[in-house]
């Protein structure tokens, strides 16, 4: 399971003002807290009330870099704000740049534009793709599989490895009036994406936007990635630092066959996986 | 299980690891040992992801055997009262990369021989050969437990690779063996859940799983080996996942398990041909069956059998290093 730390991320209170307050050791703390609890990559997330998006990116990387060499996920969907990102990272150990809608109604060639800097920015850069497109995020299960097929046959037109690719399917909240629906759909999508292509694309999600506003938040995240886990998802944008949660990756995956089972597991799960 | 492509690059691999050491990192020996690397399916991918070639560790008995049939006590008769001889023997005679010492005479049920006994055949086969030793309890782990801390000490700074620890008895071994600077052989019973699990118990002692060698057990050729097969099979696969704690490189004992197969040793079986032949088979045939399953070091006996076997990992590795 390759997770993606969510929690430097402008829309926390802590990171927007640690942003504002050039205050590197809030940022640095929490680099190291969720590379310890078992982040594969750290999300960089600039949030939207910076006014300088492109250097509080630059910012961020560079103040993380200093504390460890994690590589990061450059989370926007502005495509200057991950090349400014890019400018400055270290990318030896990889990065991910997320995310891609396929198009927009303002820019018909977003995807390729990731597509471009990740083939730039070295062999082990990889992209996050979500199911939208100009039209909006889609409500039913063909429309996401459609737009995911778009997706990863763009990609290999241009020749971009789809092991290199994750399908975000966007987790939108259930609390919303009439979101009940998605959940399911959203499993029924994954059922079909994984076999859009051989190697498949990784398939990833935004978890925590599962529960916003709900109560219960932990118990629905941690419900959901193991039923996400159970249809083929193999990365995801969490909270680390939910212990809970951490414990249900561990335990969905080993009853997947994809850990070998030893009484041990859950205190080995984030050590033995995590690079 | 899923198979797995062999044209794809693994995230992980096996652990290398060294045994051994010269006069420059403070040991005696003149030769040393370098197992695991591999980054791919056992002879799959490319030739440079292939690891170091798999080395044969050979037995030699504190004691003289009491239980071995003549065909394979035969070629060691003149040596078997002294494991110096006999070590040497290994070593110039038969080519062997590492010498297995066996403290089979150590177990109560034996010849019940002390830790002094012990330690000076540890000694004395250090003195006599200049490769890496593997030093092998008896089995009986009250015994081992008074026995193989002080011939770990004996070796210390030698490099040896001792054992076995096991999920119920790891701790005394376990500690002496990072203190001495030793590599560890961690046990389990054919079962691979429990051989995560010592090697995380291990591992929480604070040993380094860069100096681990996994046993999982072996069985013979006839008796078994399907399962020694399937779970060294399973232990590469996770490894090359990025599975740490099962990433090691793997020790089997074809020796002992091949030698106790009635189709090797009986004399009374008509159409079976000449033991003399086929106990040398068996043992080869089973060593070259766990070779193919991913087996780092082998523990083999007869010095037939051990030719055979060395001629065929010359064969596939030179073949693969060419190819």
């Amino acid at each position: 399971m390759i997770l993606i730390g969510e929690r430097i991320n402008g829309m926390f209170k802590n990171v927007k003002e640690a942003i504002a307050n050039k205050d590197a050791k809030v940022i640095q703390e929490l680099a190291i807290k969720q590379t310890e609890a078992g982040a594969a990559y750290l999300d960089v997330n600039v949030g939207t009330a910076a006014a300088d998006q492109e250097g509080a990116m630059q910012w961020l990387v560079e103040t993380i870099q200093e504390a460890c060499s994690t590589p990061l996920s450059l989370d926007s969907q502005k495509p200057a704000v991950i090349a400014a990102g890019l400018k400055v990272i270290n990318a030896k150990n990889g990065v991910v740049l997320n995310s891609t809608p396929l198009n927009k109604k303002s820019d018909e060639e977003v995807f390729d534009k990731y597509v471009e800097m990740a083939e730039a920015a070295g062999p082990k850069a990889s992209i996050i793709a979500l199911t939208m497109d100009k039209n909006g995020v889609p409500q039913d299960v063909d429309t996401r599989v459609a737009i995911a097929a778009d997706i990863v046959s763009r990609a290999m037109e241009r020749g971009f490895d789809t092991q290199r690719l994750f399908i975000d399917t966007i987790v939108l909240p259930v609390k919303v009036p009439d979101a009940q629906a998605q959940p399911g759909n959203i499993l029924a999508a994954m059922d079909q994406i994984r076999y859009l292509s051989d190697p498949p694309p990784h398939l990833t999600i935004g978890l925590s936007n599962l529960s916003q506003g709900a109560t219960e938040r932990s118990l629905i995240n941690r419900i959901f990635l193991t039923m996400a886990i159970s249809h083929g998802l193999d990365s995801a944008i969490v909270d680390v630092l939910d212990q809970p949660l951490m414990n249900a990756v561990a335990t969905a995956e080993m009853l997947m066959n994809k850990q070998i089972y030893s009484d041990s597991f859950l205190k080995v799960y984030a050590s033995a996986t995590a690079d | 299980m899923p198979i797995p492509e062999v044209a794809d690059g693994f995230t992980g691999s096996v652990t290398r690891l060294a045994l051994g050491t010269g006069p420059d990192e403070g040991g005696t020996r003149t030769s040393t040992v370098v197992v695991g690397g591999s980054q791919n399916v056992v002879y799959g991918g490319a030739p440079a992801d292939a690891g170091e070639r798999p080395v044969i560790a050979m037995d030699v008995l504190d004691v003289r055997p009491a239980d071995w049939p003549d065909v394979l006590l035969g070629p060691f008769d003149r040596v078997a009262d002294d494991p110096a001889d006999w070590a040497k023997m290994c070593v110039e005679d038969c080519g062997a990369d590492l010498v297995c010492l066996k403290f089979d005479g150590v177990h109560p049920d034996k010849a019940d021989k002390d830790a002094e006994h012990a330690v000076r055949v540890t000694e004395a086969v250090l003195n006599a050969v200049g490769v890496p030793l593997v030093l092998w309890g008896s089995g009986n782990d009250d015994k081992d437990n008074q026995v193989m801390p002080k011939v770990s000490g004996a070796a210390k700074g030698e490099r040896c690779l001792i054992g076995t620890v096991t999920e119920d008895n790891y701790k005394s071994l376990t500690a002496i063996a990072l203190a001495d600077d030793h590599c560890l052989i961690t046990e389990a019973p054919l079962d691979i859940n429990i051989a995560k699990q010592v090697n995380i118990l291990v591992s929480d002692m604070g040993f380094p799983l860069e100096r681990i060698v996994t046993f999982q057990s072996t069985g013979g050729l006839g008796y078994g080996i399907e399962y020694a097969y399937s779970i060294q099979e399973r232990q590469r696969l996770a490894a090359l996942g990025g599975d740490k704690m099962m990433a090691m490189p793997a020790i089997c004992d074809v020796g002992y398990e091949s030698w106790r197969c009635k189709e090797a040793k009986l004399d009374e079986a008509p159409g079976w041909g000449p033991t003399e032949n086929r106990g040398p088979m068996w043992e080869a045939a089973t060593a070259v069956c766990l070779l193919q399953a991913g087996v780092d070091i082998i523990r083999m006996r007869h010095p037939k059998a051990v030719a055979t076997v060395k001629a065929f990992i010359d064969e596939l590795w030179n073949g693969s290093s060419e190819a």
